[in-house]
């Protein structure tokens, strides 16, 4: 087994993600699929490889330092589940 | 300062330092301060789905100058990575940072502490975005709701992070002065903590007096001043040895240092926020650092406050206190060299600014950038001391006129009628009126008093108001109690 059911919850808090039992069970038997098949690359000798962060090999991105013009305060706000004047309101962060 | 020598404390820094692009670290958002809320904003910004991150390429120079200046080791390579975690100021939840390659990595800083230098090891400098800004209706933990404004989201921030070198509150304030005037001298940054554009976390442990193991850490937060740093530090450090003595353990967690209350509490809320799970960022390349790129950056770093400190000394012979003061801010250093390039004497000016024009900025909690008097200014007002145009007695009350009203010291001095009497004649009638009206210490001083004199020098002066030359009056007292004519024939 790669992954106990312990470390599915503690990986679904951190996603905050509610999973009710059985799908807790799920995603863990998913997951051990997944990490098992992924284990493979464990079988090459990736010793003499450097580790791969990006795929295209480009490098060097670059933008000048040049304002552009932002959103109207209505076109950011446009989204928002709730606001308060021209903020984002959200809920109480930290448990009281 | 140890109050508990057989305990010692082990600090490490982490500073955060917004810098001074112009716009925004992955968009063309303006970094402008004190907008509108929510003006400055963008989908980039903004976390909306689709879009793409493009990195600013004066902010990769602006940390490579700082990491230059610190003497870091510049990565051939570096990538940057995604911090995960959520929080309303966080529109992507995640912050794209830097884990793994960051931009530069080793390098030191020297402070002064008790009067001996010592290295502070650097451990890394690193570029991330900062986050938005929350305000909350009451107090954090009991606000109904909080109102989020990203205007600050995506400002491009360095991160610096020292080794576990630093032992005292003191030394921990001081390598903080000395790393944001490294900052202000770059000109990568305002370096304001009050603004909050320059920002301190500590990690503190304690242990036993001579031992090599570490204990178990804090995280201090939230200190917005130099004051606030080492207050809270002093606070948390006692608070451990207490906890130690006491045989109690200390908890590894974060604590918010509550200024008005002076203490510093646990957070509550965020047991798991450091499970990051970092990952390379997939929406932004590698940066590629060229040898040649470092060089240019290199050839343009400016001097630095170690090396300015340095030439104080030994170009003007200054005291090391003196220069250490003259050059805490880029811009009091070029205040005091704009006056040495008018005026000669260095440590007259160097006297002047420190107790002077230092003590009336200090006094209302201004900078030397909003002095009222300009290099020129001063510079005059000490010539026209040099040359005995007026004494230096009269010359605190030209400097108080020129404080208060940004003249120049001719104006002030003709206005006021200060111009110091110099004529023998003019000044030679004075004293014979002041010896006519002082017939006591006149006779005290012929009989062997010779304090007396003292008395009638400073009769001269207020007969003058202290525009008499102090010299001269000296010269004439002399001559004419010697000579014995008190009384003018007339």
């Amino acid at each position: 087994m790669k992954i106990t059911r312990r470390e599915v919850e503690h990986v679904a808090r951190l996603a905050r993600l509610g999973l009710a039992d059985e799908e807790m069970e799920r995603m863990r038997a998913q997951l051990d699929a997944i990490l098992t098949y992924i284990d493979k690359l464990n079988q090459l000798d990736t010793r003499e490889i450097k580790p791969t962060s990006h795929v295209i090999p480009m490098t060097n991105v670059l933008r000048e330092d040049v304002v552009s013009p932002s959103l109207s305060q209505d076109q950011a706000l446009a989204n928002a589940p709730d606001r308060h004047e021209a903020f984002f309101r959200v809920p109480r962060i930290l448990e009281a | 300062m140890n109050r508990e020598p057989e305990y010692e404390a082990v600090i490490g820094l982490e500073v955060h330092a917004q810098l001074l692009t112009a716009s925004k670290i992955f968009c063309g958002c303006s970094t402008r301060f004190g907008e509108a809320p929510n003006s400055q904003t963008c989908p980039v910004c903004l976390g909306l789905p689709g879009v793409l991150p493009v990195l600013n390429k004066k902010a990769v120079e602006f940390a490579i100058r700082t990491a230059l200046a610190v003497r870091g080791l510049i990565a051939a390579h570096s990538i940057f990575a995604r911090k995960n975690y959520f929080y309303p100021d966080l529109p992507k939840d995640y912050q794209i940072s830097q884990y793994e390659l960051p931009l530069s990595t080793g390098g030191f800083v020297e402070i002064n502490n008790d009067g001996m230098a010592r290295r502070v090891r650097i451990r890394r400098v690193h570029l991330e975005e900062d986050a938005g800004k929350l305000l909350h209706a009451g107090t954090m933990d009991r606000a109904e709701y909080s109102l989020v404004d990203f205007n600050r989201c995506g400002v491009p921030l360095i991160e610096m992070v020292t080794e576990p070198d630093l032992r005292t509150p003191e030394a921990a304030a001081e390598f903080l002065k000395e790393f944001r005037a490294i900052l202000q001298y770059l000109e990568v940054s305002q370096g304001n903590m009050e603004e909050g554009n320059l920002r301190c976390d500590a990690n503190v442990s304690v242990r036993p007096t001579g031992t090599a193991e570490l204990g178990v850490k804090t995280e201090v937060k939230n200190m917005n001043s130099f004051k606030n740093v080492q207050r809270a530090l002093e606070y948390e450090i006692e608070r451990q040895i207490r906890l130690l003595k006491s045989g109690q353990p200390i908890v590894q967690e974060t604590h918010l240092w509550d200024a008005t209350q002076g203490v510093t509490l646990p957070m509550r809320g965020k047991e798991e926020a450091h499970d990051y799970r970092y990952f390379p960022e997939p929406d932004l390349v590698p940066v590629e650092i060229s040898p040649a790129w470092v060089e240019e950056i290199a050839a343009s770093l400016p001097e630095l406050p170690a090396e300015r400190r340095q030439r104080f000394v030994q170009a003007y012979g200054l005291p090391e206190y003196d220069a250490a003061v003259l050059t805490a801010s880029k811009a009091l250093a070029d205040f005091f060299e704009e006056c040495t390039h008018r005026h000669r004497d260095v440590k007259l000016v160097s006297n002047w600014i420190m107790s002077e024009l230092l003590g009336y900025l200090n006094r209302e909690g201004k900078e030397i950038t909003e002095s009222p008097v300009t290099p020129a200014q001063l510079a005059a007002l000490l010539k026209l001391i040099q040359e005995g145009v007026i004494s230096g007695k009269i010359a605190k009350v030209v400097f108080e006129a020129m404080y208060q009203t940004g003249k120049s010291p001719e104006a002030i001095i003709r206005e006021k009628g200060l111009i110091q009497i110099t004529d023998p004649e003019e000044l030679g009638r004075i004293v014979d009126q002041v010896l006519a009206e002082n017939p006591g210490p006149v006779s005290d001083f012929r009989g062997g008093k010779e304090k007396a004199r003292t008395a009638l020098v400073g009769a001269v002066m207020r007969a003058t108001k202290g525009k008499a030359n102090p010299q001269l009056v000296n010269d004439l007292l002399r001559e004419k109690l010697a000579g014995g004519k008190v009384h003018p024939e007339e």
